[in-house]
């Protein structure tokens, strides 16, 4: 099955670790991945500032990238979640688009929503040792519907216990340019997160979007917590943590 | 009511500070909102019928102008007196219109988040006429000259201790320590009043087309005496509250009070048809009804239109984790929280509340809980959008956004930028890999937050790489 790897913007400049295990996952899977080299980032910045324009021509850039693929796939709720619930919206005013963009809408998935519900992968190879706690980060919950494809595949691993936190839906105020325009705000809404994922004893927070990671792991370290580990879903899929 | 939202940041700002705040808003987050979480299981299709109430809103919206001459006839045909008012203004002065017709001096009011737009309270206070509130919370908002921080609970800002003070200070009694005997305490303060108003004005959460009847929600009975006990009864209403049918209002029902406190239904629902008939006990002489526009159209031939069918649950403020944590004053207008984001600016002007759409992590955990689906993260998004089309945000922030556009769609010129920013923003990391101060704009993330450092390297470098040494 071919399958083209949307990196997202954050993850190659910040991360590009998450990239190589949500490759190794989906190779692991039997899949052939492609990674079209031209991409860059899917406009969301731009969308969600108002820059309508900006994120337009930006999803057309990911459009032309990503035709020739029968799915794409992307280790991000939120890059996901802008390319399959807001790309069709952001494209509505050019209509000689809109098959195509309904066409790359409906085969663009997330990481472990594609692992579990297109590959029908019951469990991952590798193994993780320690408890972890699973944060629901918002546009790939409430946008995509992923909430237990990233528990059936992690509870099943070997060495990992998960334990849930008291409010696994509750957002980490990260909020994308929110986190820098309303600095103060965001790092209040990310204690409440910290606290919570810190009551749980996990030795780390598992979640699928690398903003919000760098909130949490912004704050929780910013309290003096430098033993949470932060980590990204594919990473410990991939047994890609150290 | 005068617009602050402006001030929207240092507002919060200043609300983060105070410990008070955030223990009074823990009601909230507790109450309110797993109480919700509760109730909503007694219904098993519930999403059928938040869908169902979307409808019946959207048709309702659809057809204001059939549904409201519809209400007019049948409440003039019950024997109300029907007033129109295109603006607020004009709202208040209809209102002392009718008070001075009748020699009113007192008047006593259920809690109308329309009067709060309209500041009809220091309107009537200015023309000699005594207002009291007679909601709890709109009374302890009232004797301690603030404004409500929530849509339906006005005082929830307040701790207990804090209203303790305030009553041992004004009613000059003993310090009580029971939510129960405080409210005792208000209600024996309060009883005097409902006996000597001349006029009662509520507001309506409803009104209903096939009946003329106006419709309030409450929990405390104060709006009961307000609709029955004065020889007036003003109801008070914007054009957007009618719905067709008594069965559609039975149908909301079920969702509004469910969302809002985590009642399956309230104390008391109060429908009032006409006034007093003759052979009748109780009831006012006059009952008059005053159908506001106040912005209400130019938001209907909006693309901001689906923020209408709002029923001021305020389910959105409970669950939005900025309003949990700066409270409902820092929006600096009536509607607090995610509708207030999009009333506000609707209503108010876009350029007088900038900060309001912007202000939101955008997490829909309010258009997931919104009774009636109103896609409260969309419509955000397009006042941002109409901020950008109108040049009002920061120039900083345009520079910078045209600039990353720009490096964005030049796939070589973004490898450079990506591949150098990786590298300095490594070097910027202390041994703990983090980095505790970005210059410039990235400040206000280090000021309360570390930056955990890029990798060093992109994923595109990487990835070419390892592409070249398997060929």
């Amino acid at each position: 099955m071919k399958v083209g790897l949307f990196v997202t913007c954050l993850v190659d400049l910040m991360r590009p670790r998450i990239g190589f295990a949500a490759l190794k996952l989906l190779e692991e899977a039997g899949c052939e991945v492609i990674v079209p080299q031209s991409q860059t980032c899917c406009g969301q910045p731009g969308y969600n500032s108002g820059d309508r324009r900006a994120a337009q021509t930006l999803a057309k850039k990911v459009l032309a990238e990503f035709s020739a693929c029968p799915y794409v796939v992307v280790p991000s709720g939120s890059c996901c979640g802008m390319i399959k619930t807001h790309y069709p919206e952001l494209l509505a005013e050019v209509p000689e688009l809109q098959t195509e963009v309904q066409r790359l809408a409906s085969r663009t998935y997330e990481l472990t929503d594609f692992l579990v519900n297109v590959l029908k992968v019951e469990r991952v190879a590798s193994r993780f040792d320690g408890i972890v706690t699973y944060h629901d980060a918002c546009s790939g919950l409430r946008e995509l519907g992923v909430k237990r494809q990233p528990r059936k595949l992690l509870s099943q691993m070997e060495g990992l216990t998960l334990h849930e936190m008291q409010g696994p839906e509750q957002c980490c105020g990260f909020g994308g340019t929110f986190a820098v325009k309303y600095g103060e705000i965001s790092a209040r809404i990310a204690d409440q997160k910290c606290e919570d994922i810190q009551s749980t004893g996990a030795d780390a927070v598992v979640l699928g979007d690398l903003g919000c990671m760098l909130n949490i792991e912004g704050r929780l370290r910013r309290r003096g917590d430098a033993r949470t580990r932060v980590l990204h879903v594919a990473e410990v899929l991939a047994g890609m943590t150290e | 009511m005068q617009i602050a939202s402006s001030q929207f940041k240092a507002a919060a700002a200043e609300r983060l500070k105070n410990p008070h705040l955030f223990k009074a808003l823990s009601n909230l987050r507790g109450r309110m909102v797993t109480g919700r979480a509760t109730v909503i299981e007694e219904l098993d299709n519930f999403e059928e019928i938040r869908e169902g109430a979307r409808q019946v809103r959207d048709l309702a919206l659809a057809n204001l102008d059939v549904l409201l001459e519809e209400f007019e006839r049948n409440a003039i045909a019950r024997g109300a007196q029907v007033h129109w008012a295109a603006t607020m203004d004009e709202m208040n002065r209809i209102v002392l219109d009718i008070a001075r017709s009748n020699q009113v001096r007192k008047v006593i009011k259920s809690k109308s988040m329309l009067g709060e737009e309209s500041g009809l309270n220091g309107f009537l206070a200015q023309a000699g006429i005594d207002v009291r509130e007679t909601d709890l919370g709109e009374y302890i908002i009232q004797v301690s000259k603030d404004t409500p921080s929530h849509i339906i609970a006005p005082a929830i800002h307040k701790t207990k201790e804090e209203i303790a003070a305030l009553f041992e200070r004004l009613h000059g009694t003993p310090r009580k320590n029971d939510i129960a005997e405080m409210t005792r305490e208000a209600r024996e303060v309060m009883r005097p009043h409902f006996l000597t108003a001349d006029m009662g004005i509520t507001g309506a959460n409803f009104l209903v087309a096939e009946s003329g009847t106006t419709v309030i929600v409450t929990n405390e009975g104060n709006g009961r005496m307000t609709t029955t006990l004065p020889r007036v009864h003003v109801a008070i209403a914007g054009i957007e509250k009618v719905l067709p049918t008594l069965e559609d209002v039975s149908f909301i029902l079920r969702l509004l009070t469910r969302s809002a406190t985590g009642q399956s239904i309230s104390n008391y629902l109060t429908f009032t048809t006409g006034p007093k008939r003759p052979g009748d006990q109780d009831g006012p002489d006059q009952f008059h009804i005053i159908i506001v526009d106040g912005g209400r159209t130019k938001v209907l031939a909006s693309d901001l239109r689906e923020a209408l069918r709002c029923i001021r649950c305020g389910a959105c403020m409970n669950h939005c984790p900025v309003y949990q944590n700066i409270g409902g004053h820092p929006y600096g207008w009536v509607y607090p929280g995610p509708i207030g984001s999009v009333l506000t600016p609707a209503y108010a002007g876009i350029e007088n509340a900038l900060d309001l759409p912007n202000a939101a992590t955008l997490c829909n955990q309010c258009g997931v809980v919104c009774p009636v689906k109103i896609p409260l993260p969309d419509l955000m998004r397009k006042l941002r959008e109409k901020q950008v089309d109108r040049g009002l945000r920061p120039a900083s922030e345009r520079i910078g956004l045209r600039l990353w556009a720009w490096a964005a769609t030049r796939p070589a010129i973004y490898a450079l930028t990506t591949k150098i920013a990786a590298r300095v923003g490594r070097r910027m990391a202390g041994r703990d890999g983090l980095i505790h101060r970005l210059p410039g704009g990235g400040a206000a993330w280090t000021d309360g937050r570390d930056m955990p450092a890029p990798a060093g390297r992109t994923f595109r470098e990487l990835y070419a790489a390892r592409d070249r040494s398997a060929r």
